[in-house]
């Protein structure tokens, strides 16, 4: 199962009662440390930091909040014991301010969008992008059904899925890949 | 001896260098008198930079009111006097204010600490969206971007100046400039400027060639911060991208320099060097209404 963080209520129990914006780099920087304490807790694969009761979300917040907690946890070598990412009722202009801090760090991440369909935001190549939209799509795949996606050979898909596995992207259950929102054991 | 600095009728971004050039020929311990009396209009800038002015002098100074009614009135429930008392004196008559007449965007308001950023952007959210919609024409998705241009731009006091600041938000009709309605935003402080933040870094190198202007370019064009993490800098990146979707302008005026990303419906200068020295830094941000396209 997963595990849910209400950003909202961390930023109300964490800064102030009456605050529903996350503004500020101060204020980010507490939230983010509550985050943390809430994951040395979590046993789950999955971490769904959920943004739905959120109003605004300034650049400088989501650099605190969102790109340094995937900078811990899900950059170039993440520890086994590190969370997948699911980031829940991100809205648009929440997506203005992550995707620009992403940019900055060449950080990625997955969103559930709360009036549309998950996507994968961030820095990723088109290849990269296509492979995570297979897994996407299929639920589960193999390498194979990747490299038809993807039109590649089936060593460079493999090498693809890989990399999003380490970038904490996609999951790995055997030979397959799977969606960070699918429930299972990370191999 | 008193000096008397003599305010213009109009008090924007451009005539307070007016002011400026008058008051650089006196240190911050003579005194000076701040003679607003035949001031007829002032933009958010102008009254930010007011304030601004006093924090920045040693001897405190006097300041006359504006003798029209209606400007004083209005600078009154812009919130001006509530805090020029505090670091002018103040002469001449001074309207009295209804708690909730203010028709002002924002009224003048303190950014001293985190907190104050959180009070701002709550303040400004409802009212943005009205005007932004309905006077301005432009998206209601430009809303949220406003509010963050705002805390961002506010945070910069916060981060970078070393005291606090002030900040001011207002729509009106721009008629001799540009036909149009804009909304502004003024953020003004008195603190160390971008070029002694950018100095106070780790590391930081002295070029040939350093000095205001090219502080400026560093942060407001290239993102640095004195802060040497990669995220740092957002702040006046997000700024720009903002402005650039809206067709915005910004200027950052910090010393002896103010940079600007000009607009098509502009002509400003892109970078003025050599002006009077002024301390902190002051940011002003203009989005004008959005015209049908012919």
């Amino acid at each position: 199962m997963s595990h849910l963080i209400d950003v909202s209520a961390v930023l109300r129990r964490t800064v102030a009662d009456h605050f529903s914006d996350l503004v500020t780099r101060p204020t980010g920087a507490a939230v983010r440390t509550q985050i943390e304490a809430q994951l040395l807790l979590s046993t789950s694969a999955t971490v769904v930091i959920d943004f739905s009761a959120v109003g605004l979300l300034d650049f400088s917040c989501a650099d605190e909040v969102v790109a340094k907690l995937l900078l811990r946890h899900a950059a170039d070598s993440p520890e086994a014991g590190d969370p997948f990412f699911l980031f829940r009722g991100v809205s648009d202009s929440h997506l203005d301010a992550i995707e620009a801090v992403l940019e900055r760090h060449g950080l990625a991440l997955v969103a559930e969008p709360s009036d549309g369909p998950r996507l994968v935001v961030g820095a990723l190549d088109p290849l990269e992008r296509v492979a995570w939209e297979a897994i996407s799509r299929l639920g589960s795949a193999a390498p194979a059904d990747v490299a038809d996606a993807a039109g590649c050979a089936v060593a460079d898909a493999e090498d693809i899925l890989e990399g999003l596995r380490r970038r904490r992207l996609v999951r790995r259950r055997e030979s397959h890949y799977l969606t960070v929102w699918e429930e299972g054991a990370d191999a | 001896m008193t000096t008397v600095i003599t305010v213009p009728p109009s008090l924007d971004d451009t005539s307070f260098e007016q002011v400026l050039e008058q008051v650089a020929h006196f240190p911050p311990e003579q005194k000076i008198l701040v003679d607003a009396r035949h001031t007829r209009w002032a933009s958010p800038y102008g009254l930010t930079a007011l304030l601004t002015l006093a924090e920045s002098r040693i001897e405190r100074p006097d300041f006359a009111a504006p003798e029209i009614e209606d400007t004083a009135s209005y600078w009154a429930r812009a919130g001006f006097f509530k805090y020029a008392v505090e670091m002018y004196d103040v002469h001449g008559h001074i309207p009295k204010t209804r708690a909730g007449e203010s028709e002002v965007l924002l009224e003048i308001t303190p950014v001293r600490k985190s907190e104050d950023v959180h009070t701002v952007v709550g303040r400004i959210q409802q009212k943005a969206a009205e005007i932004i919609q309905k006077k301005l024409n432009i998206d209601a998705k430009a809303t949220v971007g406003f509010a963050m241009t705002l805390s961002e731009a506010c945070q910069n006091i916060i981060e970078h100046a070393g005291r606090g600041g002030w900040v001011m938000v207002q729509t009106y009709q721009w008629q001799k400039r540009l036909g149009r309605r804009v909304v502004v935003i003024a953020v003004c402080d008195a603190g160390v400027g971008f070029r002694s933040s950018l100095e106070s870094a780790q590391g930081h190198r002295l070029g040939d060639r350093w000095d205001d202007a090219m502080a400026l370019e560093e942060a407001v064009i290239r993102g640095v911060s004195r802060f040497r993490e990669t995220g740092r800098g957002q702040g006046l990146a997000g700024i720009r991208r903002y402005i650039g979707r809206w067709d915005g302008k910004l200027s950052v005026r910090s010393g002896t320099a103010r940079i600007t990303i000009v607009p098509e419906w502009d002509d400003d200068e892109p970078l003025a060097e050599g002006l009077p020295n002024f301390p902190g830094a002051q940011m002003q941000i203009t989005i004008p209404e959005k015209v049908a396209a012919k």
